[in-house]
């Protein structure tokens, strides 16, 4: 149990290592080894979702050992509801991902598998330390995987983006660096200990100015991957050049990254600073809706229309975050998770015909429905969950946000919830240009429907999305303790978490109207 | 005997005398071995190994040693330890890398690792002085070497010409270090560092003084290629043998800043507010224009050599904080860039065959499948001059960046981590040869046991320093602060 979050994180790396041992002619061998231990990293994640305290409000299953003691950096790992859900949604994209690439990469086998592995290790990496420069290391180490993803395996313009979506986020992230080094060293100068404990952190008090600077350095770092608009430009090339493994992943579980940040460090640690920035993240949010919404509806490409819609939907995560009260906490990571589901469905959804016709016209396309019905009854619930259709996951996180939002604000309330209208006009209309009508273009009758892997590969996302839109109390749970942490430092509007409260109270009447913000059990929401 | 020189001084210079001692040993053995090529060329570069190892070994009784010996002429402690440490494995790689590379040119090899250990000899004196002429003498002893091995290659035209700039331009920046070095030596009647210091201290803002300040930058900036006093380097290091070149961007650059630490913190505290503005404004510029001039490059070589200024660049940065972090931070990087360097240049050589001179971009053209471990090294070198974790270049760029915070050039610090993201647009471009286009003509590009060693030490070093640096930074930071008089680092706080 000691070691259990470095055997979840290390068992991808091992799994590269292991690969490079093996010939590279041999390329079954390598998918069956690539895939089984994708599966053995989900399978083994698994116990967390059961053995994770969802009344304990620390940091779960901690690790700590001393890493470079001279400047205090520690390999300190550790989890709470949130880093949980997402390294359960990272594991289960990763088995998916690595499980899509059976039949779509036929070149460089062996080094392709090596780099999804080693790319799941960093994911699963940032979001267990509770280090920051551990966590910062995985954040970078992500970066060049991915590069080689998009840049070998990728489509027509695949070196252009890779480097683009390269240079945006080593600038951001750098930047990022700074602000860590500068809180390190106020943390220095206020306790006399040299530390990256991210927890010791979270206890600082900083000055107004310093926290300003330091939220905005972070905010460069984590905007950049998000991402929120003006910085979005890297993400619709980087998403139609990648491969469809590489799309999953980092619609998925990267631009989790930056919301994780957010959530993780810019709130709770710089509260004041993240205040004050509200009106400038909801404006940009506001226009990431908007804007991402109405570019997606203009999109030719499919795989870019989806790209698109992720901007937009990010940005509703954003803006539920900002919102700064526990429902629109709450909302904005479970959007998170559903996002993750829900594109990275879309995308393996575009990578199946792409493999079958090689193109992401749309207009290639049409009446698919009846050549492809498996297909198309699967892409049908996935674009219901995508826009927020009751009883799919999408309706809780949504609803969540919005009813978040409007205590905020109403005016904000009405954007995000323009965005949903234009959200479904956008995947309604991409639903019925590619699935509806008669099959015109002669290319697509002959199209085969889903094989088992194929199938294999949509299954637990179906699973959850359904489950998470009839029975979202389990998700819930865990999140509360975690939400009321980062609500107790970043509004004081809300009581701070009494020390061993027993949630008994059921979470799902946090959704219920007319308890508006409630966090706790029964806790007056207010301004 | 001369005066005043006793049998203790022999004792603490001990390494000095056994790398002297050995490449003496080397130039006896270049003319006592029979004349087959092969087996005295390989016994020669076994001797060199020796004697490098040994002069390792003999360093071992001054681990925590910390004097002044032969009247404040040389310094014997952790700082000059270090840098000693560095340039002897800088030494060692650079030999196991010319093996073959002198094979392919058909060059001599008994002068070659003579002038190899005569200009460590050199670099070795100039950690440990502490008096302006025994810094010279090692500067010298340094440089004339180098000069002569930049032109070894004797018919390859590039070489000579390499050799020819390096010299007259290398002898006019000489020059006014020197002549900066007398100003210092007018102004306070001594030439020892730590004698000058509280002299020197009552007259901070005299104008002559400020005067030889900007002499010995200039000097200084150029033995480290600065710039606007840079000019040299790119023509040098394109011209001069592949592991030459590598031994110039390794030793030649951490002993210029060794001698720059001793000056500047041990001889000139007390002026720092100048200096370190002149030093701030190089460190800008410098970086600033080696990435963006590394971006255009198609030769390989020329490219490193502007990474390498960039380099100087970041390690300035050190300087300007002037904290015993930011020269710890520096301690660290030096000796991470050395190896990511050493090893990046080490590729460099293994594509030289034959038939190829392989030190054009395109030559690392599909190199991934012709020779998967030197692309994968190559890869891991560019990361990490890139500063990309979990490579060794993360760990000194953090740190550094972190003293410069410290200190309170977070403008410095945002201008470097800037130019690190500019930086990898040419490291990448490097990679995306290796690993996204076909492969090219030519022999296939394997390498010898000696220089297989030399890669999987540079990779070892890059990978584990990147990931488990703990031990390097103890010892950095206990170096730095056997710097300088006990407590002028505090005082600069």
């Amino acid at each position: 149990m000691n070691h259990y979050l470095s055997v979840i994180l290390f068992v991808p790396l091992a799994g590269a290592l292991l690969l490079l041992l093996v010939p590279k002619q041999n390329e079954d061998a390598i998918r069956w080894i690539a895939n089984a231990v994708a599966f053995l990293g989900f399978a083994i994640s698994i116990p967390l979702w059961f053995w994770y305290n969802p009344q304990s409000g620390d940091f779960q299953f901690i690790e700590r050992a001393p890493w470079i003691p001279s400047i205090g950096a520690e390999y300190f790992l550790g989890v709470d509801g949130l880093s949980t859900l997402l390294i359960l949604l990272t594991t289960m994209m990763g088995a998916i991902a690595v499980l899509s690439s059976w039949t779509a990469i036929t070149e460089r086998v062996k080094e392709y598998y090596i780099f999804l592995l080693v790319l799941q290790t960093g994911m699963i990496g940032a979001f267990m330390s509770l280090d920051f420069l551990l966590f910062f290391l995985f954040w970078e180490v992500m970066l060049v995987p991915m590069y080689f993803l998009i840049g070998i395996w990728g489509s027509a313009n695949r070196l252009y983006s890779a480097i683009k979506f390269f240079l945006y986020t080593l600038v951001g992230s750098v930047i990022m660096l700074l602000g860590i080094l500068a809180l390190y060293f106020y943390s220095h100068s206020v306790t006399g200990v040299y530390s990256f404990d991210v927890t010791q952190f979270h206890k600082l008090m900083l000055p107004y100015n310093l926290q300003w600077w330091i939220f905005l350095a972070f905010f460069l770092g984590f905007a950049v991957k998000v991402p929120m608009f003006p910085f979005h430009t890297w993400l619709p090339d980087a998403h139609t050049d990648a491969p469809t493994a590489g799309s999953v992943i980092l619609a998925a579980v990267m631009l989790k990254m930056g919301t994780y940040g957010f959530l993780r460090f810019s709130l709770p640690i710089l509260p004041d600073a993240t205040r004050a920035y509200v009106p400038f993240i909801a404006v940009l949010s506001i226009i990431g809706i908007v804007y991402g919404a109405l570019v997606a509806l203009a999109q030719k490409d499919w795989k870019r229309l989806v790209a698109y819609s992720s901007v937009s939907h990010m940005a509703v995560v954003m803006l539920g975050m900002f919102a700064l009260n526990p429902v629109g906490i709450t909302g904005s990571i479970i959007q998170q998770l559903n996002h993750g589901i829900s594109t990275g469905a879309l995308f393996l959804i575009v990578g199946i015909v792409y493999e079958r016709r090689h193109t992401r016209e749309i207009s290639e396309y049409g009446g698919l429905s009846k050549v492809m019905p498996v297909y198309a009854a699967i892409f049908l619930i996935m674009t219901m969950s995508s826009i927020g259709l009751p009883t799919l996951n999408g309706f809780i996180g949504e609803l969540l946000i919005l009813q978040g939002v409007f205590t905020y604000s109403k005016l904000w309330a009405a954007f995000a919830a323009s965005g949903v209208v234009l959200g479904a006009a956008y995947m309604l209309n991409l639903y019925q240009r590619t699935m509806f009508g008669k099959v015109e273009n002669p290319k697509n009758e002959r199209l085969t429907d889903l094989n088992h892997r194929e199938f294999a590969t949509f299954a637990p996302l179906l699973i959850l999305a359904v489950w998470m839109g009839l029975y979202p109390a389990p998700f819930l749970r865990r999140l509360e303790t975690s939400v009321q942490h980062i609500i107790a430092r970043v509004n004081t509007n809300y009581p701070a978490p009494a020390a061993g409260a027993t949630i008994e109270a059921a979470p799902i009447a946090t959704i219920t109207p007319g308890q508006t913000g409630g966090g706790t059990a029964g806790t007056p929401g207010g301004q | 005997m001369p005066p005043g020189i006793s049998g203790s001084d022999f004792y603490y210079i001990l390494p000095e005398l056994v790398i002297t001692a050995g490449a003496l040993l080397v130039l006896i053995a270049d003319v006592a071995l029979p004349r087959s090529p092969r087996a005295s060329h390989a016994a020669l570069s076994w001797l060199t190994l020796a004697v490098i190892g040994a002069t390792l070994a003999s360093l071992y009784p001054f681990v925590n040693t910390r004097v002044e010996v032969a009247h404040g002429l040389i310094a014997v402690d952790r700082f000059a330890l270090f840098f000693k440490i560095v340039f002897l494995v800088a030494a060692a790689m650079t030999v196991l890398m010319s093996i073959r590379y002198l094979e392919v040119e058909g060059a001599p090899p008994g002068e070659y690792y003579f002038l190899i250990l005569c200009a460590t000899l050199g670099m070795m004196i100039m950690a440990a002085g502490i008096d302006l002429i025994t810094i010279f003498i090692g500067l010298e002893t340094m440089a004339i070497s180098f000069y002569i091995l930049a032109g070894f290659i004797k018919p390859n035209q590039r070489s000579n010409e390499a050799a020819v700039k390096y010299f007259l331009l290398g002898a006019f920046s000489l020059g006014i270090l020197l002549y900066g070095m007398s100003i210092m030596y007018g102004l306070s009647g001594t030439t020892g560092l730590r004698a000058m210091a509280p002299i020197l201290g009552g007259q901070a803002r005299d104008p002559r003084l400020v005067l030889a300040v900007i002499l010995v930058v200039a000097g200084v900036g150029f033995k480290i290629a600065a710039v606007p006093f840079h000019m040299w380097a790119p023509d040098v290091y394109e011209g001069a043998p592949t592991p030459i070149t590598a031994f110039l961007s390794v030793g030649s650059k951490a002993a210029s800043f060794a001698m720059l630490l001793r000056i500047f913190l041990e001889g000139l505290p007390s002026s720092s507010p100048d200096w370190k503005l002149l030093f701030a404004m190089l460190s800008v510029v410098t970086m600033t224009v080696g990435n963006l001039a590394a971006l255009t490059q198609t030769n390989i070589k020329r490219m490193l050599a502007y990474s390498s200024i960039a380099h100087a660049g970041y390690m300035l940065i050190g300087v300007v904080a002037g904290t015993a972090r930011g020269v710890s931070a520096m301690l660290i990087y030096i000796l991470i860039y050395s190896f990511m360097q050493l090893g990046a240049f080490a590729v460099v050589v293994l594509l030289r065959r034959r038939d190829v001179v392989g030190d054009e971009l395109k030559d690392f053209s599909g190199l991934s499948s012709r020779n998967p471990f030197a692309a994968f090294a190559m890869l891991l070198f560019m990361l990490s001059l890139g500063g990309i974790p979990p490579t060794a270049g993360f760990m000194g760029k953090f740190w550094l960046f972190g003293a410069a915070v410290d200190a309170g050039y977070v403008w410095l610090a945002v201008i470097g981590v800037l130019n690190s993201a500019i930086s990898l647009y040419y490291y990448i471009r490097l990679v995306v040869f290796m690993y996204l286009r076909k492969e090219t003509m030519g022999s296939e590009p394997v390498a010898g046991p000696s220089l297989t060693f030399a890669l999987v030490v540079a990779v070892a070093a890059t990978i584990v320093l990147g990931i488990y640096p703990r031990l390097l930074f103890e010892v950095a930071e206990a170096s730095a602060r056997t710097l300088g008089i006990a407590g002028s680092l505090n005082a600069l706080r």
